[in-house]
């Protein structure tokens, strides 16, 4: 009888990356069930423990050459497979690339409804409802999946990450992960890092952003200077990137990147509904902005009216004093 | 080649949307419906694929007789000929329903290719070309920042996975195509091609002549179903801070640490 929920857990460098231990607390706390982890990757993988100690009473594993690189195809017939082994209500995974690529698929395979980008989770009975901006982050929608099991993908920092309780245990279970030559009808011939391999945007807990003031991709070492002490990941407006300031990568916004940090600055952004619509769920928002005026002021918490280029070396040694 | 693009109309992205006070879903009445975004980038790519490759270009679309216009605009940048699959009597069916009838749609023309936006700015979902990749049984790539066609039957995209780095994917045809912006600057319609299409194609099939019964289709048969609709939190403006930089520089440093708690 299905039960409980299964997290797909994202991992690098052999270990659970922080998606996965939001996830697990909130299955945690939604109590409906047992939870479960879900990983997929290369062999050798063994994170049962630290799983545990966020909650998961069992840890499917589906491992091998065939599945080493997230790739779509293997990795969605490695995800059925484990679903059919744990048969969860709930299976649950963060709003990443491999997840857009394989969660509907594997939903569909399973004649299942999903929900995607989800930022809110309540537990109904043995089932999940959830909650997900529409017309980009315009309206919510709350939504059920009333039969079968439940899909759910959610937008990553929605939920907090409990304390690890190292007491815990779980089980690990072996799955074959059953790829057919049809699952490697699309391959990757090549991974091009980037130089600067940070936290994906989507994922970053903290986002120093620029618009189209910053006048020169050059001039992006500004941002670069306030994020560094702050750990931040670095953003840019729409027209930033179009005027070829910044790579799309960096955009955020309605065609870029939804993000959800806990700290979002802003310099030189006039805070266009387009932009808005990416950033708004941001815990706390700071603007710098010549123009008082800027409809950004309206949104942030948090306002300076004044250049960015006087104002960005100066938060920049600011923060570095603080916090060194 | 046969090459289809899945086009959705959408509201345009700069409409103000207001929920219903009754949460049961929004006002349409100013909304000005377009092209959903990404779908041009699908598009403009299929035109694209023809211009070098030769064939037809097929636009597929589920929606009501108001989405021929978006249809049209497509038709007048350069595709050949429209295929809509008509929502009529089946009005909220779930991304799983939508894939099943446009995968139907796709099958009964037989294309060698199928080009969609990544998503539809309006739901937001990112799931139909996954899901119509699946009921066709074909792999599904996306989203693509560059496309290639590395030889008749297989082609090579590029694609960002997050941190800034990228993926290089081989696939086999026949296969769905997810755009990201960026895939390629789309064509503006020029006037003889706005004429043209007026005279194109738009055949309109109802799911039940594709195979899909309407009775698994529309809001009672969704598998993921919208309760309510609400606006979004409301974020009151916060604090402007007074006077000279060297002052409120540090005194928002001070407000993040001590009142903000975010760093």
């Amino acid at each position: 009888m299905a039960t409980g929920i299964l997290v797909l857990v994202e991992h690098q460098d052999g270990r659970p990356k922080k998606t996965a231990f939001e996830l697990l607390s909130k299955a945690t706390e939604l109590n409906v069930g047992p939870v479960m982890a879900a990983v997929i990757g290369e062999a050798g993988l063994d994170m049962t423990a630290e799983l545990a100690s966020y909650g998961a009473s069992k840890v499917f594993y589906a491992t091998g050459d065939t599945v080493a690189l997230p790739q779509g195809g293997p990795w969605a017939r490695a995800l059925q497979a484990i679903v059919q082994a744990a048969d969860p209500q709930v299976v649950l995974a963060a709003s990443s690339t491999i997840a857009k690529d394989i969660m509907p698929v594997v939903s569909a395979r399973f004649k299942a409804g999903m929900a995607s980008e989800c930022t809110e989770l309540s537990a109904a009975g043995d089932r999940l409802t959830a909650r997900r901006p529409v017309y980009a982050g315009k309206a919510i929608v709350d939504v059920e999946i009333p039969q079968g099991i439940q899909f759910f993908t959610t937008r990553p920092n929605s939920f907090a990450v409990a304390e690890p309780d190292t007491s815990r245990q779980a089980e690990a279970v072996t799955v074959d992960g059953d790829i057919e030559d049809k699952d490697t009808r699309a391959k990757v011939l090549e991974v091009i890092k980037s130089e600067s391999a940070t936290v994906d945007l989507t994922e970053a807990d903290r986002i120093v952003a620029a618009g189209r003031a910053i006048g020169s991709a050059e001039n992006f070492s500004l941002m670069k200077a306030v994020a560094e002490p702050l750990g931040a990941s670095i953003g840019a407006s729409r027209a930033a990137v179009d005027a070829g300031y910044a790579p799309h990568d960096w955009q955020v916004g309605q065609t870029g990147k939804t993000v959800n940090p806990s700290l979002y600055i802003a310099f030189g952004i006039s805070g266009a509904i387009q932009h808005v619509a990416g950033m708004r769920s941001s815990k706390v928002i700071v603007a710098v902005n010549k123009d008082p005026d800027a409809p950004i002021f309206q949104i942030a918490d948090y306002g300076i009216v004044g250049d960015l280029f006087d104002a960005a070396p100066m938060m920049a040694e600011e923060l570095k004093k603080v916090l060194g | 080649m046969k090459i289809g693009v899945l086009l959705k109309q959408v509201p345009d992205s700069e409409t103000r949307i207001k929920v219903k006070a009754d949460g049961s879903g929004i006002e349409t009445g100013d909304i000005k419906y377009v092209v959903n975004p990404f779908d041009e980038y699908g598009v403009e790519e299929a035109l694209k694929l023809k211009s070098a490759k030769g064939g037809e270009v097929v636009i597929f679309s589920f929606g009501p007789k108001k989405a021929d216009e978006a249809i049209r605009a497509a038709l007048a940048m350069g595709a050949d000929r429209g295929v809509r699959v008509d929502s009529a009597g089946v009005e909220g069916s779930d991304n799983y329903a939508v894939a099943r009838v446009l995968a139907a749609a796709v099958k009964a023309e037989g294309m060698d290719i199928v080009f969609a936006g990544k998503q539809a700015i309006d739901d937001d979902s990112a799931q139909v070309p996954q899901l119509v990749a699946e009921f066709l049984d074909w792999p599904e790539v996306g989203p693509v920042e560059k496309f290639e066609m590395v030889d008749d039957t297989t082609i090579k995209v590029e694609r960002a996975i997050g941190g800034g780095s990228k993926e290089v994917i081989q696939c086999a045809l026949p296969a769905v195509v997810a755009a990201e912006k960026g895939l390629n600057s789309p064509r503006y319609a020029s006037l003889p091609g706005i004429m043209k299409a007026k005279r194109k194609k738009i055949d309109v099939k109802t799911p039940d002549a594709l195979g899909v019964p309407a009775a698994e289709m529309g809001a009672d048969a969704a598998l993921v179903k919208v309760t309510r609709w609400s606006p979004p939190p409301v974020r009151a403006a916060g604090k402007v801070l007074k006077g000279e930089l060297s002052e409120t520089i540090p005194q928002l440093v001070k407000l993040l640490h001590e009142e903000a708690k975010v760093i």
